[in-house]
This record gives C-alpha cells, structure tokens and sequence, in this order.
C-alpha cells in the first residue's frame, strides 16, 4: 500500500474503512487511560483541583496548531505535488481544527476566571490563538466560497501556507513579549518543568487527542470523497434532464 | 522594466480617474475619524491619547475598502489574463500593481494624517510619529492586502470574504504601528523597536505577497 495506491480514492475508502474501528477504539482506551489518569493526579498546591483543566485545555491547543501543520503540508500536496487526495484532507481537516481552538480558547477562558481574575486578556499567546481561530473560519469561508472543489482547493492551499506563519508567533508568544499566559513548561530547550505526575497524564491526554484527530480526520475525509461523488452524480443527472 | 512602468503607469491612472478617484479613499479616511469623536466623546484629551489608534484604524479600513479595485476590474474585462501571460513573470506584475495601488490610494492617506491630527488634538510630533508608521506600515498593509484580494478575484461577492481573510492578517501591522506610535508620543518603550518591526513587516510582504497572489491568480484562472 504505497502512498501513490492512497491517492485512488476508491482504495482509500476500502483503506478507510478497514482502519477506522481500530482507531476508533485505540482512541477510545487513549481518553479512558488519559482522563483515568487525569482524575487520579494529585492537587496542585496553588492551584487545587483547577489545575486539572490543563489536560484537557492543554491538549486542544496543541491539536489547533498541529491541524494547521498537517493542513499546511496538505496545502503543499495540492500546490506542488498534484496529490488527488491532498484537497480532501486539507478541507476535512479544518473544521476539526477550528473546534479545537474553539474549545482551547473557551476551557482557557474558564481556567483564567479562578486563575487570572478574568475570563479574557489581551496578551500575546491568547490574541495570536484567537487570529488562529479567525483564519480557521475564515479558511472554511474559502472553502465555501468557490464552487468547483478542485479550483477552492488551489485558493486554500495558497491562505493555509500564508496563515503557516502564524504558528511560530503563537508558539514562541510567550518568549518574546511579557504575557500574563504562562511561559512553555513542556517543549522547551532543556527538557520539560513539569512534574512527573502531571506530565504523564498530560502526555498521555496529548496522545489521546492526537487519535481522535485522525480518527475525525480520517472520517471525514471518507465522508469528503463521498460529497463529491454526490455532487458528481447530481451534476450528471441534471445534464442529463436537460439534454 | 519598461513593461512593468508602464503597468504602473496605467495603474495609476485608472486609480485617479475612476470610481471617486483616489480621493475617496481620504474621504472615507476623514468619515473614520469624524465618527470616533461621536462615538467616544469630544474629551481633547481621550482623544489624543486615542489619536494614533483612530488614525491607524482609518487607514487600515480605508485601504481595505479600495482593495478589490486591485484586481476585480482586469478580470472584468480579461486584462487580468493578458498579464498573466504575459512574458514578465506574473510575481513582478503583481508587485507593480500593488505599487502602484499604495502611491495611488496609501500615499494620499499619508499626505491627509496632518489634517487629521489636528481634528483629533494630536501635537505636531505625535502627528509625525503617525505619519511616519503609517508610511512604513502601509505597504505591508496593501502588499498583505493583496494576497486576499488575488484569492478573491473570482469570486463574485466576495468583498466581505476579502476582509475576513485579509484583517488576521494586518493586524501585526496594526499592533506595532500603533505600538511604534504611541512609544514616540512619550511611552516607557522604545520607538525604534516596533518601528523595526514594522518596516521588517513590510519589506516581508514586499516578497511574499506577490508570490502568495501570483499563485492564486494563477490557480484562480484556469
């Protein structure tokens, strides 16, 4: 099964549906370990038990920029590559990541009211993930905005690579301006600041969500192909009333 | 080079003479900024330490507004297909459009923030602060502009998609601007970093605008 067979949609749909109950399951014992361990971990001092929204807070934000990752190497399929199934998966996935950033935005917003004081600040990691969140709707405008799929695919890619640059602002926000959002306690150069007993629940969370992305995206994808062989056929069948 | 002159040319001139010429984007710039005292107060003071903000945001939203001209009336009438095939790479073509587009439409905005100062009861060097980011940010302003603007050629309403893909866009610009602004009014930062900044931000936008727009253009036709 070489990437050139997944470019036939009909072996991808066979593939897809193959694969998608494993997943599915996968992801399934993934949230049950992940939250299981999530209830389980101990208080933080300061914190109390409000700590704990971060395994669920800190997950969607990672998700929201890695969708945009994966729609941007998608977007190079598309553009460079002639990938058939590249624009399938570029559209499929952002929806899923628009909710993502959603959720990260509105379990952050809950977390900063006992934490911060306020629901909302306009400091530097928050403002560039809520630009993120408007590209994301405004991409899937895009998406909707031209009729023939292939054509919006081709718009799409080219504002899904210019919006890539967001990714690095968002992601280094914290080092380069004083923000009230606390600074990187995981991916950071000399390792991670985290306790083991938080950081194994949250990297397990991470893992979890990473599945249920590609679960979602997967799926969707499969129901992608399937909107347009719809379309196909509906085009067909009006072209032939009218001849 | 004679080719690309004489597309600015050209572009210049259908920008002076048509649809209001290029005075109407100063006079929806002076309709901005009349509204905001209405809206905040005629307090002198709120306003001038609001000044640079509505004098950023009128420029912002006034080229905004002539955006679509960059591109929408070529394609009206094909010349838009003409200049992509034509021997100067598409990139170049754009850059000049979009050139031509910020002498035609930014400068004149530029020219008008000293008048608009005094409405707003800014002193001569916050005006001069003003004036200057908006003359390094509003290139990046119409250069970014251009890419919404290229991806929205085709679409036949698609004005209000254009701000919503272009505004996430400039809103670095209009954060450091505002930003380099105030720090030349009497701020504890610096003026020379944002102002950095800035101008970084349009040299950027200067290479990957035209490239981003080529591209959808391009794509776009066929």
């Amino acid at each position: 099964m070489t990437p050139t067979d997944l470019a036939n949609p009909s072996k991808f749909l066979a593939l897809a549906a193959r694969v998608l109950p494993w997943l599915a399951a996968l992801t399934a014992v993934l949230l049950a370990i992940g939250l299981y361990q999530s209830a389980t971990a101990p208080d933080d001092y300061q914190q109390g038990a409000t700590v704990k929204i971060m395994f669920i807070h800190v997950p969607n934000a990672w998700l929201s920029m890695f969708v945009w990752a994966v729609m941007s190497v998608a977007a190079l399929g598309t553009l460079v590559w002639r990938h058939p199934l590249a624009d399938v998966a570029a559209k499929a996935a952002a929806p899923i990541g628009a909710a993502f950033t959603f959720l990260a935005l509105v379990t952050g917003s809950l977390w900063g009211r006992p934490m911060w004081g306020t629901y909302w600040e306009w400091d530097a990691r928050l403002t560039s993930v809520l630009i993120l969140f408007l590209m994301y709707l405004g991409l899937m405008a895009l998406w909707r905005a031209v009729e023939d799929p292939s054509r919006a695919a081709r718009a799409a890619a080219v504002l899904t690579l210019v919006g890539a640059i967001n990714l690095p602002i968002i992601k280094f926000s914290v080092d380069w301006w004083n923000t009230l959002h606390q600074p990187a306690s995981v991916f950071r150069a000399g390792g991670s600041t985290l306790d083991r007993a938080f950081l194994v629940p949250l990297l397990v969370m991470g893992l979890a969500f990473t599945f249920l992305f590609v679960t979602l995206h997967l799926a969707a994808m499969r129901n992608e192909i399937l909107r347009r062989r719809v379309r196909s056929l509906q085009m067909m069948q009006a072209s032939q009333k009218a001849a | 080079m004679t080719a690309l002159g004489a597309l600015i040319r050209r572009d210049i001139k259908i920008a002076l003479r048509v649809g209001g010429g290029a005075l109407i984007g100063v006079l929806f710039f002076l309709t901005v900024v009349v509204l905001m005292p209405f809206a905040v107060g005629p307090d002198l003071k709120l306003l001038a330490r609001l000044g640079p903000a509505i004098l950023w945001l009128g420029a912002l939203l006034a080229s905004l507004l002539t955006l679509d001209r960059l591109f929408l009336a070529d394609h009206d009438d094909g010349s838009l297909d003409l200049i992509a095939m034509a021997r100067t790479p598409l990139e170049f073509s754009c850059a000049a459009k979009a050139l031509a587009h910020w002498l035609a439409a930014g400068l004149p905005l530029i020219v008008a923030t000293p008048v608009l100062g005094l409405l707003l009861n800014l002193d001569l060097q916050a005006t001069a602060a003003v004036a200057l980011t908006l003359l390094a940010g509003t290139p990046a302003l119409t250069f970014t502009g251009m890419i919404g603007a290229a991806l929205a050629v085709t679409l036949h309403r698609g004005g209000l998609l254009l701000a919503v893909l272009v505004l996430p866009l400039s809103i670095p610009v209009l954060i450091f601007g505002v930003a380099a602004s105030d720090a030349a009014i009497g701020g504890p930062q610096s003026f020379g970093a944002p102002f950095a900044i800035l101008c970084a931000l349009s040299l950027v936008s200067l290479v990957v605008g035209p490239l981003a727009a080529a591209a959808s253009i391009r794509h776009g036709l066929d």
